[in-house]
């Protein structure tokens, strides 16, 4: 177990790297001055080449390369341009919300898409099963702008039972939540059933039956033990994607998130605080591959043992 | 071609026997007939501007009502369908021509390997939108940055599925023969592995189409994807924000007409991946 | 009565698209105490389906649609799902013929065996668990305790299937159905397997039906044997009347084609034509297409069952008016 652990984090350091260095050379491509964003447009030429000297803009790519890393193992991401904090100031209480957002979505998802995949594995065949199969296409079609607008629509504005932008009370969670949770609902949904439509077809479900285990107990034990190891893959992905993908249902909650700040710093060419958001998400999203590889090492003792 | 001939016959089985599908192939049709003959079907021109209707709902000659300058809202809705085929099909297309590219040289060239599909992990490490996002921060906003944001994104799901199958059809009787009488490496590349790509490619193909069909549309409405004045449905959702309240239909319309869009697709794709599929058989 | 089994005028069918197939049609047989009766047939021919039938296990697309099947005095076909339940692991046991996909990889073999126990019993875990460890014993698993906490893919296939053994006789059963237990099994290792289930008929007088192709394995374990061809039962007899004077065409046929030690000869002799599509049957007596002996009644009505000496029924028409042909 503690070999395949290792394995795991090994694989992970280099992508890593990668997703680090990609992001650096990403950023000389930019066409502009970025010294000159940095000061203004009507700067004069001596301010623009004094900051290009303190960013260390004037050294060859190379070594601008080892500079950003050393800074990055110190934990210093530069200074947002417009704000001119820290760059670890402004993304670190984003990344909670989005974190927090993102992490009660996919706790919803999970938990009705598992039940309705199953409820649709049982009823397989039936009307219940067809209508649930339509309902989880329309979810993976639903535009999520839309969706948000129309909840928006509804419960802020015209019912008035709910706050349409923010995040001070749990109220202001209800629309945002679920909104982001849609997709991943409907998508686990489906995967919920076809994963435990194929294990319901396996040799080893027919023994449980034999033996005269109860039929629920077969569906919910047996097989959703073994169709989860597909599920639970699912579900990691789409958590590492919510925290990137959050960016719409931020936009239109008005949710101060991490996704919002990106945009928004795009939107201003704030280079360094754009960069640093970009190395926070490619860094959680490896990371939560680290733990959907593991947790699946938990949870199939076939990966443990070879 | 004798494929062509059987054609009328297999889509008739198909629907008959996969009603949903035959539903997303209707809604398919109807996004592809909308899209490509906009200019004869749209009533009126998609830009021109009528200020005294702002905002006004739908009429006999405006049938789904105008938008905040007076413009029209089926025909934008119309043109909207022709901008969300062109993008998704040439980011698509795009993605296609370079990720095949680099995903068959990965395969076939051992020291390729590692570097090009490690760099198409490093993409796929991040969610599509903020690739997006992050090519147009670098590009700029126009419709052809546009395209090549969204098929950035994609070139890394084709290399995937390309390589996949070429170290498989690498190892096959045909190309060991061909290797073995000195076939140049173009030549087999060409002629015996490409060809026993192109139906996973273009399974893949229509499977993708609804997500660019998204993409786009979420990047401009978040106002970094097509640049006003045009049409596009995520533009026009985007700048129907600000008069939900006022004019509800300026949001329900092309909101409703993006999510039938891609639901057409993500259903016809699903029920032709279950017709397929031999382990399933339809009772 | 005396026999603990029977199975009468089962019928099991599969609906379609493509049509109905009559996988098991009108199927009689009986099962005695302490007896092994052998289910012989090629593939497709319904014995597996009439197995699944008695456990009542049979998904969509098939049905039972007819007969009766009378255990303990009573119709299993017409008890409520909750008894048939109660019935199934304790009273009734099954073991398959792929040991390595019977068992639930994440879940550890004892503890599988262990819920045989505890579905049925009020016992403690550790009571449940002392039980299966002395199973294992008995079935031949050396070095039990290490064994119960391991999972399936760490056993070897003849081991498994030691283990899907003695998981049927976790609840000592009256009626044990093995379905093709060696097929999947080294030659080897079949001997062993089959050895172990005479025994633990000898110790435990549980009845035994078991499901095989295989000739061989019918003359080294069985009682009696049922030859089934295309859903129905040909021929019916006690092991040596079987094996010495076999009375269907079809399993002439199939003795006939089968190599033997002593004998040798120039060319096998299969069974002419094929098995025909079972959506496809051909009208009365469905193995006129390949018998050297048919006659013309053959075609127009499915041949009787005819009791030609004691204990030794055969379906055809060869052995009407009373007689041998």
């Amino acid at each position: 177990m503690a070999r395949y652990i290792g394995k795991r984090v090994l694989i992970s350091v280099p992508i890593l790297l990668l997703v680090v260095t990609l992001v650096f050379l990403a950023f000389q491509l930019i066409p502009g001055d970025p010294a000159r964003m940095y000061v203004g447009v009507d700067a004069s030429q001596e301010a623009v080449e004094r900051v290009r000297h303190d960013l260390g803009l004037d050294q060859p790519v190379l070594v601008q390369y080892v500079n950003y890393m050393t800074r990055l193992a110190r934990g210093d991401l530069g200074k947002s341009i417009y704000t001119r904090r820290p760059v670890t100031l402004e993304l670190a209480p984003r990344f909670w919300n989005t974190f927090q957002l993102s992490l009660a979505a996919i706790i919803f998802a999970t938990i009705v898409g598992v039940v309705l995949g199953t409820l649709a594995t049982v009823k397989h065949g039936t009307g219940w099963d067809h209508l649930l199969t339509v309902l989880s296409l329309f979810g993976i079609s639903m535009p999520v702008f839309w969706l948000g607008l129309l909840l928006t629509y509804l419960f802020s504005v015209q019912w008035h039972l709910l706050p349409s932008a923010g995040n001070e009370s749990w109220r202001h969670f209800l629309m945002p939540t679920f909104c982001l949770s849609a997709f991943s609902l409907a998508f686990i949904t489906r995967m919920t059933r076809s994963a435990l439509l194929e294990v319901m077809a396996q040799d080893y479900v027919r023994t449980a039956l034999a033996k005269g285990v109860r039929e629920a107990v077969v569906v919910g034990w047996h097989a959703l033990r073994n169709a989860m190891l597909p599920v639970v893959t699912v579900v990691g992905l789409r958590f590492g994607y919510m925290l990137g993908g959050a960016v719409v249902t931020e936009e239109v909650f008005a949710w101060p998130g991490l996704g919002r700040l990106l945009v928004t710093a795009v939107g201003q060419r704030d280079i360094p605080l754009v960069q640093g958001a970009l190395l926070l998400f490619g860094a959680s999203f490896v990371l939560v591959n680290l733990l959907v590889d593991l947790l699946y090492g938990v949870l199939d003792p076939r990966i443990r043992h070879r | 071609m004798k494929l062509l001939r059987r054609l009328p016959r297999i889509v008739w089985a198909f629907a008959r026997d996969y009603k949903l599908g035959a539903v997303g192939g209707a809604l398919v049709l109807l996004f592809l007939a909308v899209a490509l003959l906009a200019p004869q079907l749209a009533p009126y021109d998609p830009d021109t501007i009528s200020l005294r209707e702002s905002l006004a709902g739908p009429s006999p000659r405006h049938l789904l009502g105008q938008d905040n300058q007076g413009r029209d809202l089926l025909s934008r809705i119309i043109f909207g369908a022709r901008m969300s085929l062109y993008i998704s099909m040439s980011a698509i297309g795009m993605g296609a021509l370079f990720g095949v590219v680099l995903g068959m040289l990965a395969a076939y060239y051992r020291r390729l390997d590692m570097p090009i599909m490690r760099l198409m992990d490093v993409v796929l490490a991040f969610p599509g939108i903020i690739v997006a996002l992050t090519t147009i921060a670098i590009l700029g906003r126009s419709v052809n940055n546009v395209v090549i944001a969204i098929g950035i994104y994609h070139i890394p799901q084709f290399a995937r599925l390309v390589h996949g199958l070429t170290l498989s059809i690498k190892e096959t009787i045909f190309v060991e023969g061909a290797v073995a009488s000195g076939e140049s490496d173009c030549s087999i590349l060409t002629r015996y592995i490409l060809p026993n790509c192109l139906a996973p490619i273009i399974v893949q193909t229509s499977l993708l189409i609804p997500g660019a069909i998204m993409t786009a549309a979420t990047l401009s409405f978040l106002g970094l994807g097509v640049p006003p004045p045009t049409a596009e449905w995520g533009s026009m959702l985007q700048n129907s924000l600000q008069w939900a309240q006022m004019a509800p239909h300026v949001m329900i319309m092309p909101g409703l007409a993006l999510m039938l869009a891609v639901f057409g697709f993500n259903v016809l794709g699903d029920e032709l991946r279950d017709a397929m599929d031999p382990r399933l058989k339809k009772r | 009565m005396g026999a603990l089994l029977e199975v009468r005028n089962l019928r099991t069918h599969f609906f379609s698209r493509a049509g109905v197939v009559r996988a098991v049609d009108d199927v009689s047989f009986s099962l005695g105490r302490g007896e092994i009766l052998g289910l012989v047939g090629e593939s497709g021919c319904g014995k597996s389906v009439s197995s699944l039938s008695i456990m009542r296990l049979v998904d969509r697309p098939g049905r039972i649609v007819a007969g009766e099947i009378l255990f303990e005095e009573r119709d299993l076909l017409q008890l409520a799902k909750e008894e048939m339940r109660r019935l199934r692991g304790s009273r009734l046991a099954m073991i398959f013929q792929e040991p390595t996909s019977s068992m639930n990889p994440v879940f550890t073999t004892g503890s599988q065996i262990a819920e045989a126990i505890l579905v049925h019993e009020r016992v403690s875990r550790k009571a449940a668990r002392e039980r299966v460890l002395r199973l294992m014993q008995l079935v031949g698993i050396p070095d039990p305790e290490r064994r119960f906490r391991q999972f399936p893919h760490q056993f070897s296939g003849g081991m498994l299937q030691r283990m899907m053994v003695a998981m049927a006789l976790a609840c000592n059963p009256s009626v044990l159905i093995a379905d093709e237990p060696v097929t999947a099994l080294d030659v080897t290792i079949q001997a062993q397997i089959l050895d172990l289930i005479k025994e633990l008929r000898d110790r435990t007088g549980a009845s035994i039906l078991l499901i095989t192709h295989d000739m061989g394995v019918v003359a080294e374990t069985c009682d009696r044997v049922a030859v089934m061809y295309l859903g129905k039962i040909v021929e019916t007899a006690a092991l040596e009347p079987l094996f010495e004077a076999p009375r269907h065409p079809y399993t002439v046929g199939l003795f006939a084609s089968i190599p033997r030690l002593e004998e040798t000869v120039e060319w096998l002799q299969p069974i002419p034509g094929t098995v025909p599509s079972p959506l496809d049957l051909p009208a009365g007596c469905r193995f006129r297409n390949r018998c050297p002996h048919a006659l013309p009644i053959c075609a127009e009505a499915e041949p009787p069952t005819l009791e030609v000496a004691p204990g030794h029924r055969v379906a055809c028409f060869l052995y009407e008016a009373g007689g041998r042909a």
